[in-house]
């Protein structure tokens, strides 16, 4: 269904339709979903410093090395695995988020790039090899040491810290991607008539609608 | 660069407004409407919501997923500008604080505002305790404009018969959530009421209306709207005027001073084009400033002359001062009840459904005057920072197994959690009247000019124990809210050393009061009609004018008031007046 379908098919008042529908026609961009440096259409409604500064971010080199770039994807999938809803962080490319992001917002890249050296560091104390060269059973045993908030042992508080972040980069890359808005089940952003909580669901929590 | 050159423009125009927003943009439609030639100028782009909305992305359009970087509320917020703009500061004194918020473009800050559309009551515009000057108006004399912006504009809610929070002429509301319903359960057993929300957004067609569209529910009205169903001074006023042929329009014109002769009445208003640096004066009969509450103090104390010395329409010394914002404070959590709750479109409307005007009495408090609270909570579209509250959440509740685990985690468990956790988070926020005090004020730094040359605003503000005590009760409230209805607050609680959660002076973007009117000019720079006291030819139709806010927001008193005084203009100019 396209998008003048849809706002058809939805009980949306014949005026709203129309200049919607004029709306959407004067908006430049194509129906493309993901951005890259190829693909500005994003930037319609954006003012000039914020193109130039996309321009220019995109411009950059890659602030992660590739083994640092190995860890985070392994991480990711780690934090975020298949199941049986849907794909893992790398199936949604969470890594080229954060990749971007850190360009983005710099504050980011001290506390990645520290913590990843951090986690190597500690792995090879323990194992003798990096994070990204353990089994996954050691990987899940280091990151079991980091990764409850509240319970960790004082000398693993900044690899508590670390994780905090990834977890959350990871969290953000993972369901602001179609993978993770639909293994979520957000299913808003579209042209409807919102009539109130739908009679089963009161009917659910024994709720009455005024 | 070469030498300067001020380009003079020979035509005189009927009124000449500064400032796009709220109150230059009503006072723009009204004037235009009526026939005269006015002339706006804006100090940022051109901006029309059918263009350049970025209503109905996705977060994965965006590279940063929504995130801040370059916009306070989001990449993806109708704001362009913010708390801080490249080569305009603003500077505060003796280690005060006070965040100034700017949005740059046609319509300003009425583009991405919250479109929470209260009136102020009887009391707040004339007060029995004491503590503040009462307005030179009373809520009586506004009222027929109240009504007037309510049919002209649209809003919803219900009557309710309150004293303080006068009813109005209504659009259906949207109904609760299911977030809602509990909020609205819970707080009825904290004894707090709980209304329908009242906002500025197009829940049934506007009768006669056929330029805006009805609300279509995406819940985005912060991103400005591409129907227009909801009320932003570019869509609803600015750009109708244009059409009317009476209205034109500059943009990227950064106004430096207001101009006067050797009487002291005001000629036009010089400017410097940001484009490309050219200054230009133009000649007006009329200059209205609507440049928002700060800036169009600092035009003000930026014009003064021999016959002017403290600033244009100073000569009582009160320009800057009383500068006052809400006060704000806000709790969130999430509610156990509602995991693993069932998908649909709950996106609503983008203003508040549900709201608590004001319910006490304050004899029994120990504080003054009050707040209202503010709700929201459920299935919202992901953006950036999704997800960052997982650890407070489940380790807070039992898990499927029934065993309670440590916060956080990862991995296949984690990931059922994000789902389990989805659409289960509410929040409230208290916004409440600060009292307007001479001690807070905005003044011309004298050391420090923005990249244009013009001199920029010095802050000096401090919260008061009033404020700070109806802060306290706030997160007191809420907690008790909270409890009630079986909700797990995720907040850390603020204390004494965090003045309770106290939002720092300029974060909720209410301030008003420093220009403001009263009927004695050694008291007050405005007369009733927010005409300077000292300068007849002279207008502030923003909120600079306010000599007290309510625990209200304030466009809907700055549309009322806007259009009050633009119809004084008329009728001034009939009487050859002005």
């Amino acid at each position: 269904m396209n998008r003048r379908q849809s706002i058809k098919a939805l009980s949306v008042t014949a005026l709203s339709a129309g200049l919607l529908l004029d709306a959407c026609k004067t908006d430049t961009s194509k129906n493309t979903s993901e951005v890259d440096h190829t693909n500005l259409e994003y930037a319609a409604g954006l003012q000039d410093f914020e193109k130039e500064r996309l321009e220019k971010l995109y411009a950059q080199p890659n602030f992660f090395n590739e083994h640092e770039r190995n860890t985070l994807v392994i991480l990711g999938d780690l934090i975020i695995p298949a199941d049986a809803v849907s794909g893992s962080a790398s199936d949604a490319k969470v890594i080229d988020f954060i990749e971007f992001i850190v360009k983005d917002i710099p504050d980011h890249q001290v506390p990645l790039r520290g913590g990843l050296k951090w986690l190597d560091m500690q792995c090879f104390s323990l194992y003798g090899k990096s994070f990204s060269g353990c089994s996954k059973d050691q990987q899940v045993e280091m990151l079991e040491l980091i990764a409850y908030p509240g319970k960790t042992k004082p000398e693993f508080h900044q690899g508590e810290e670390f994780f905090n972040r990834v977890r959350n980069l990871v969290a953000t890359g993972f369901y602001t991607s179609k993978v993770g808005i639909k293994d979520l089940g957000y299913v808003g952003n579209t042209p409807n008539k919102w009539k109130g909580v739908p009679a089963e669901v009161l009917q659910q929590y024994n709720l009455k609608d005024e | 660069m070469g030498d300067v050159q001020i380009k003079e423009s020979a035509e005189q125009y009927d009124v000449l407004i500064v400032g796009s927003g709220a109150g230059g943009g009503m006072a723009g439609y009204v004037l235009a409407n009526a026939g005269i030639k006015v002339l706006m100028l804006e100090a940022g782009p051109f901006f029309d919501p059918v263009k350049q909305s970025q209503q109905l992305k996705w977060p994965y359009e965006s590279p940063r997923r929504g995130a801040g970087t370059t916009r306070a509320f989001g990449d993806f917020d109708a704001a362009y500008g913010g708390w801080q703009i490249e080569g305009e500061p603003y500077t505060t004194k003796d280690k005060t604080e006070f965040q100034w918020f700017r949005s740059r473009m046609l319509g300003g800050k009425t583009n991405h505002w919250g479109r929470i559309s209260l009136r102020m009551g009887p009391l707040d515009f004339q007060p029995t305790d004491g503590l503040s000057d009462p307005w030179p108006i009373t809520y009586e004399e506004l009222k027929p404009f109240y009504d007037k912006v309510d049919r002209m504009i649209g809003v919803y809610g219900t009557n309710e018969g309150l004293e303080n929070d006068p009813d109005g002429i209504f659009l259906a509301p949207p109904k609760p959530r299911l977030n809602e319903i509990f909020i609205k359960n819970g707080a009825a057993k904290a004894g707090v009421k709980v209304i329908a929300g009242r906002g500025s957004v197009l829940t049934e067609e506007l009768p006669g209306n056929k330029d805006r569209g009805a609300c279509f529910y995406c819940g985005q009205c912060g991103r400005s709207c591409k129907v227009y169903g909801d009320f932003s001074a570019s869509s609803c006023l600015v750009i109708p005027a244009i059409k009317t042929g009476n209205l034109k329009v500059i943009t990227n014109a950064m106004v430096r001073q207001v101009l006067t002769d050797k009487e002291g009445k005001a000629t036009g208003v010089s400017y410097v084009d940001k484009t490309d640096g050219q200054e230009y004066q133009l000649k007006a009969k009329v200059v209205v400033l609507g440049a928002s509450a700060c800036e169009s103090a600092r035009i003000l104390l930026n014009s003064a002359t021999a016959q002017h010395t403290g600033g244009l329409a100073n000569a009582s010394g009160v320009v800057g001062k009383y500068l006052h914002d809400s006060t704000g404070a806000s709790l969130g959590g999430f509610l156990p009840q509602l995991m693993d709750r069932k998908r649909y479109n709950e996106d609503g409307v983008g203003s508040v459904h549900i709201y608590s005007p004001w319910w006490l009495d304050n004899k029994k408090l120990d504080f003054p005057r009050g707040y209202h609270i503010e709700y929201g909570g459920g299935m919202h579209m992901p953006s950036y920072g999704f997800g960052g509250g997982i650890a407070k959440m489940n380790g807070a509740v039992p898990g499927r197994d029934g065993q309670t685990k440590p916060g956080g985690g990862f991995g296949a468990s984690l990931k059922d959690d994000y789902r389990r956790f989805y659409g289960t988070q509410v929040g409230m926020a208290g916004r409440g009247t600060a009292l307007a005090r001479k001690e807070n004020f905005c003044e011309i730094d004298p050391n420090v000019v923005d990249k244009f040359g013009i001199p920029v605003l010095r802050f000096n503000y401090t919260w008061s124990n009033e404020e700070i005590k109806q802060a306290k009760h706030m997160i007191d409230t809420f907690q008790e809210i909270m409890h009630q209805m079986g909700a797990v607050i995720t907040s850390t609680i603020q204390g004494p050393e965090t003045n309770y959660g106290l939002e720092a002076p300029g974060r909720i973007i209410h301030e008003v009061g420093t220009v403001r009117m009263g009927n004695d000019p050694k008291t007050s720079a405005l007369n009733k009609w927010c005409q300077a006291h000292d300068c007849k030819n002279l207008f502030v139709v923003d909120a600079a004018p306010f000599v007290q806010q309510g625990d209200k927001n304030a466009t809907w008193t700055i549309l009322a008031l806007s259009m009050r005084t633009a119809e004084y203009i008329l009728d001034q100019r009939k009487k050859q007046n002005i």
